[in-house]
């Protein structure tokens, strides 16, 4: 009974994202201007920062385990992607980037992405998992900058392969590398993959598995004794995890000329580090899939219009040179939104679309619960 | 009957000792099944520590745990689990954000059978197994008189019924035999009497053992069949209640030589 | 051989710069259970600080290693307001989880101020020069900086271990650091003591940023958060939250990179120091001198 429910409200989700799917697709067939050289390649750089995203809460949000060494997989997921495609390129099965011999690759690159990213997962996941809070942070922090070091030793995909010289335009030359025209044409596809994802992470959270891995993290000893095995669910957690981080990684790929593990590392200028992955889960909302989307984006736009907006060179220089250096907002927002709402935008909440039509009386249930609340302090004041 | 009767737990000589501190020695127990047994002794006993090494949380420097015939040895928690062995917590131990309801499903997680695939692709088999669980969940609510509170979020409970709650956890792991710590601490008491009613009904409706650690001597000398002592991980007596109520050592145990 | 001894003095001069910073993590997190990720980049403010000062105090005609105090006042400054600042209010509302979040956005925080400062940043400064004598012993060339670092190093580790025994705020902390509702009631005034905790790790920090441009005269805004890395791998190694294994554990860390750097290749470097801490981590859970303390049932 209450499952036709469920089921009804599945139906409803399931037609929006038809509807978001098509919008996107028929956004990619129109062209223009604006929409090839500013549209198409947001929507593809949100794309993989949702899934990172979305990757990283099922580990820190769900299973409550800190990983500063997120990104590490995305690593290899990029450079896994990146090879794949070349090789095919090299054997000649495909020559250009429009055919469905590419369209092929480019599906085999992203999948074997997911792969080598989450076989690496299970590889790091298995020790590091034995350990717990700022440990099990620490360690994650190792095995990334280890991942990242030694992709960067490696003599096909170092300093010397696909991120310098000449080898630097093979990817976008020969790969998954894609000029704004082929961001358009398959835009398509970086909905699709979204899509997909969150879907998937949204099923698993939501099953026996979600479940066992949110128990895990309010009480690990009671889990336990509640039948549940607590190291195989938090390596299958971290794998999948890791899974949909290298798939970020084969999107990264094809948004990119080429690949420099610098991007990869902890800590660095750009929107794409472990921290700024940190920082979109928490803003969104430690257990909220929706959150995550919502923040990627909104963090997204903030970083787009602060890079390229007119009104920064409308401000004094000071406060120009911060914006110049959008890691220093982003952490401040950061600091300020732990401290009044520790729990991110969306808390553990769930967007939906079914809830709207309830949101009035919960934001009534809102202001009024406030008011009580303020009256009995005054209250309480008084009799002081 | 002809057949003698088997217990459903034994320990035979179980111990451990924590660098050189012996918390609990030479600990024997026979459970039969249907059978309620009270653990007493003073604060510091080594009582939860049974229930630790009961459980597999720690594992014994000697001694086996024996659970329907099957020797437990060197098993995890969620393999004692597994076997048949429940139990709730002295401090409790709710997975706090969650609702009642998916508190009790936690503890369903190894009966319901589907995989990944089944929960990705959401098929009859996931929604069947879901649904079972839901209600075997809802059942058990009934039972610790918690069903208009299944879609509450835990920490938001009132203490007795955390309590409570955490008894119902235990019982959706299917047990043979169930383990309670303290079941009663800091309740008044109209929540005891209502806790008592609990407890008689799991023993009848599900046919359990059950192991009982309590304070409240009231409640144990009331429910319990048999009990064990307990004083520095040594069991100092065995017996019917009223027995144990006029054991000189007891008495000397808790109210000092 | 000369390569040998070579290898060994660079490693524990780099050591005991790390073993210098790994102090402050340790003694934080030994009191509040925290990261500190934002120690690093005291380091950062050091390094500026003298860059700024010395060529003062050179004016003035004092030697220019003086200008270590002002850093230490200014580290210990600055490491106390990002205590009131952000931790303090932090741990009210929030768990371990997000008082780490907040420690690691403060560091980032701290290094891109720092950038937007157009005195500062973003480009690399170079400081004057200290300790740029060389002696050479044996056929071994060492520098004066190498040994003033040594030597400073043990001596304030020394003394540091000294003032947490005997000195009245140093039981003060190691009471907090135990329990600390049981040092409230003991009349500790337990914001007070983290308060100085912060402030004396910072000032170490600059220290530590006097010893590291002398070998290095270059200082930059992310300087800290490199070396407090591998700093913190350190104080991690030795088991955090104790004092003589942040030593232990910067020396270490010290000695596997400098023979890295020797022996096998500077760039694989950092993998060989997180293979370190990893092995060591999976051996013993809480570092080589940590306490290892279960959850109790």
């Amino acid at each position: 009974m209450k499952h036709t429910q469920t089921k009804k409200r599945y139906l409803i989700n399931f037609l929006a994202l038809i509807v978001v799917f098509a919008v996107i697709t028929l956004m990619g067939q129109l062209g223009g201007g604006t929409m090839k050289l500013k549209i198409a390649p947001s929507i593809w750089q949100c794309s993989y920062l949702i899934i990172m995203a979305a990757s990283l809460n099922l580990v820190l949000g769900y299973l409550g385990q800190l990983s500063l060494g997120h990104c590490g997989f995305m690593a290899v997921g990029a450079y896994a992607a990146a090879l794949i495609s070349l090789a095919f390129q090299r054997a000649g099965f495909y020559t250009d980037k429009a055919g469905p011999a590419f369209l092929l690759v480019l599906l085999i690159s992203i999948i074997v992405a997911g792969i080598a990213a989450a076989l690496l997962g299970l590889l790091v996941g298995i020790p590091a998992l034995r350990l717990k809070g700022d440990y099990l942070a620490i360690i994650t922090l190792g095995f990334g900058m280890i991942i990242v070091n030694v992709i960067n030793n490696l003599p096909f995909c170092g300093q010397q392969g696909l991120s310098q010289g000449s080898a630097s335009s093979a990817l976008y030359a020969n790969g998954l590398g894609f000029s704004n025209d082929q961001k358009m044409q398959y835009l398509w596809l970086a909905a699709l993959v979204v899509i997909l994802c969150m879907t998937v992470m949204f099923m698993f959270v939501r099953s026996k598995y979600g479940r066992a891995i949110r128990a895990i993290r309010d009480n690990e000893i009671a889990a336990a004794a509640s039948g549940i095995n607590v190291s195989y669910y938090k390596v299958l957690t971290f794998t999948i995890s890791a899974f949909f981080a290298g798939i970020t990684g084969a999107l990264y790929a094809c948004c990119n000329a080429a690949l420099a593990t610098s991007s990869f590392a902890f800590t660095n200028g750009s929107i794409l580090n472990s921290v700024f992955i940190v920082v979109m889960v928490v803003v969104g909302g430690m257990g909220s899939l929706t959150g995550s989307v919502i923040a990627a984006v909104v963090l997204f736009l903030l970083n787009y219009t602060i890079k390229n907006g007119a009104w920064v060179t409308a401000l004094p220089s000071l406060l120009q040179n911060v914006f110049t250096y959008p890691m220093l907002v982003y952490s401040i927002a950061l600091i300020i939104v732990i401290m009044f709402r520790p729990k991110g935008i969306m808390g553990s909440r769930e967007f939906a679309l079914c809830d709207i039509p309830r949101w009035p009386g919960w934001i009534r249930g809102y202001f009024t619960s406030r008011a009580a609340n303020k009256a009995a302090k005054k209250e309480a004041k008084v009799h002081e | 009957m002809s057949e003698e009767r088997m217990p459903i737990l034994e320990t035979m000589h179980l111990g451990i000792s924590f660098g050189g501190l012996h918390a609990v020695q030479d600990f024997n127990l026979k459970l039969y099944p249907g059978e309620l047994v009270g653990l007493i002794g003073p604060n510091g006993a080594g009582k939860t520590t049974v229930f630790n090494l009961l459980t597999g949380v720690y594992e014994p420097t000697e001694g086996t745990v024996v659970l329907d015939g099957v020797p437990l040895n060197g098993k995890k928690t969620y393999q004692f689990v597994e076997a048949g062995i429940a139990r709730t917590f002295q401090n409790i131990r709710l997975f706090h954000d969650m609702t009642v309801i998916e508190n009790v499903k936690v503890a369903c997680t190894k009966d319901i059978r589907y995989n990944l695939v089944d929960s990705i692709f959401r098929t009859k088999k996931y929604w069947q197994a879901e649904q079972e669980a839901t209600d075997h969940a809802m059942e058990l609510l009934e039972i610790c008189g918690l069903a208009d509170k299944a879609d509450v979020v835990s920490a938001n409970l009132p203490y007795g019924q955390q309590r409570k709650l955490e008894i119902a956890r235990a019982l959706a792991t299917n047990m043979k035999v169930l383990l309670l710590d303290e079941p009663a601490a800091g309740m008044n008491p109209t929540e005891t009497a209502e806790l008592l009613e609990v407890i008689n009904t799991i023993r009848d409706r599900f046919g359990v053992a059950i192991l009982l650690i309590e304070h409240d001597m009231s409640l144990v000398m009331n429910v319990c069949e048999r009990i064990q002592v307990i004083d520095y991980g040594q069991t100092i007596a065995c017996g019917l209640p009223d027995e144990i109520a006029n054991n000189p050592r007891v008495i000397a145990a808790y109210l000092g030589e | 051989m000369i390569t040998f001894i070579q290898f060994l003095i660079t490693g524990l001069r780099l050591g005991s710069v790390y073993a210098l910073i790994a102090l402050g993590y340790t003694m934080v997190y030994g009191i509040i259970k925290l990261i500190n990720f934002a120690h690093g980049d005291f380091i950062m403010v050091g390094g500026y600080t003298l860059f700024f000062t010395i060529p003062i105090l050179m004016n003035m005609g004092v030697p220019g290693w003086l200008a270590v105090l002002p850093a230490i006042l200014i580290c210990a400054c600055v490491g106390m307001l990002v205590e009131l600042l952000a931790y303090r209010p932090v741990r009210k509302t929030g768990n371990n989880l997000t008082c780490l979040i907040t420690a690691i956005a403060m560091s980032f925080v701290l290094e891109n101020l720092a950038q937007a400062i157009p005195a500062i940043g973003p480009d690399p400064k170079v400081p004057y020069t200290l300790f740029s004598k060389t002696y050479s012993i044996a056929g071994v060339a060492v520098s004066q900086a190498t040994i003033i670092t040594i030597l400073v190093s043990a001596a304030i580790m020394v003394a540091l271990y000294l003032f947490t025994q005997k000195a009245r705020i140093g039981c003060a902390m190691r009471c907090v650091s135990e329990d600390k509702e049981a040092a409230t009631l003991m009349g500790i005034n337990v914001n007070h003591t983290i308060l100085i905790t912060f402030g004396i790790g910072a000032g170490l920090a600059a220290v530590a940023a006097l010893m590291y441009i002398a070998q290095y005269p270059k200082v930059y805004t992310t300087m800290g958060a490199t070396l407090g890395i591998y700093a913190f791998v350190a104080a991690v190694l030795g088991g955090i939250g104790s004092l003589p294994g942040a030593m232990l554990g910067g020396l270490m860390i010290g000695i596997v990179q400098s023979a890295a750097n020797t022996y096998i290749s500077s760039s694989m470097s950092d993998t060989f120091v997180y293979l370190i801490l990893i092995v060591v981590l999976m051996l013993r859970p809480a570092g080589i001198l940590g306490k290892n303390v279960g959850e109790k049932v």
